[in-house]
């Protein structure tokens, strides 16, 4: 692999990474949201 | 694939500086996932129960995850044959940007992910139509019947026809004779959509081993065929109409736009040769995915217009 090849890749590699990385967060406020909507205000309904 | 002695390292391997990100949407098949999503949500906004907001957006993200993933999966399984044929060469796999393995996997977590997501944020109905649609759109479409049998867009059509009964699903929980009809739109359209693009492609199909109909039994019996098939769909739009689920403007949509549908149908089977021929399956082609847009676009239209006249509390009776 030349060099030229090797920032490419390693350019590549970043970029999936930050990708997989915004995807994984997206999932976290997904079901945090999805909660939300399902529960309502019940979610505060418990007994402390 | 070994039957027909395609092994799948005839596409070329991964490339040295590997995949990009357009490389992992491009393997989604985008296009057709536009059209899933869009059927889909005709079929949630015209089911009759009411879906919270986030909820509806996030089942319309995972029927996106889900075609998404029918689409990577269906890549991975045909990269011998995409790699054989023009439209197909440059996708993400036969051009070695992804490995088939890097597909299979892709494509995997996402139809885990969308099927698990659906079925728990909305309801199982919904979660279980998806599942089925992945499931048929590879087993029997892309595995059993493409590279078996002409009658693979007939039967595996019916993969591309679930997405509107999803969406009712998910805002019913339930299957109905609504949600039925419009199933058996798309899975009456198929067969004429593909079999137009097969006339001019015949010889992609041919060179990929693909028995689509021109290849198997010639271009004059897929006219007839098309002919029949655009008849049988045209009476199958107006059924929405009947039902009621469409107003007077879906019934006059649906009269007009299936009355140029089969007169462009009946074009192709009286224009037999040369270029005039190619044209006339294009156009065909092309026309019938404005005549799905234009069927689904009035009755979601329709509906929403329905929606707000009740929230507004004017009556039109």
């Amino acid at each position: 692999m030349s060099d030229e090849e090797q920032r490419e890749w390693e350019r590549r590699r970043k970029t999936r990474s930050v990708a997989i990385a915004l995807a994984l967060a997206a999932l976290v406020i997904l079901f945090y949201i999805a909660t939300i909507a399902r529960l309502g205000g019940n979610v505060m309904n418990r007994p402390l | 694939m070994a039957e027909l002695g395609i092994p799948l390292s005839s596409t070329r391997p991964a490339n040295l500086v590997g995949a990009s990100v357009a490389d992992f949407i491009a393997l989604m098949k985008p296009r057709v996932m536009s059209l899933v999503v869009f059927t889909a949500f005709t079929g949630m906004m015209l089911a009759p129960g009411h879906l919270d907001p986030i909820l509806a957006s996030i089942a319309m993200l995972c029927i996106a995850v889900g075609a998404g993933a029918s689409g990577a999966l269906n890549m991975w399984y045909d990269a011998d044959i995409d790699a054989r044929m023009q439209r197909t060469a440059a996708r993400p796999i036969p051009r070695g940007a992804i490995s088939p393995q890097e597909a299979l996997t892709f494509g995997v977590i996402l139809a885990i992910g969308s099927v698990t997501t659906l079925g728990l944020v909305v309801n199982w109905v919904a979660g279980g139509l998806l599942a089925l649609t992945i499931a048929f759109y590879l087993f029997v479409y892309t595995i059993w019947l493409k590279r078996k049998t002409p009658q693979n867009i007939v039967i595996g059509g019916a993969a591309g026809a679930f997405p509107p009964m999803i969406g009712w699903a998910a805002a019913t929980g339930a299957i109905s004779l609504e949600s039925i009809v419009l199933f058996l739109i798309i899975f009456m359209w198929t067969p004429p959509h593909f079999w137009a693009l097969a006339l001019y492609r015949a010889r992609d199909y041919e060179r990929a081993g693909v028995p689509m109909l021109p290849v198997v039994a010639g271009a004059d019996e897929t006219r007839k065929q098309i002919v029949i098939y655009s008849a049988l769909l045209v009476m199958v739009a107006f059924l929405p109409a009947l039902l009621q689920l469409g107003g007077s403007i879906y019934a006059l949509s649906a009269i007009v736009a299936g009355g140029i549908l089969l007169s462009l149908a009946l074009a192709v089977h009286r224009v037999r040769e040369g270029r005039a021929a190619d044209r006339a399956a294009r156009r065909l082609f092309a026309y019938s995915i404005v005549y799905l847009f234009v069927l689904f676009a009035v009755l979601l239209l329709e509906a929403a217009f329905g929606r707000y006249l009740s929230l507004s509390g004017v009556s039109l009776t």
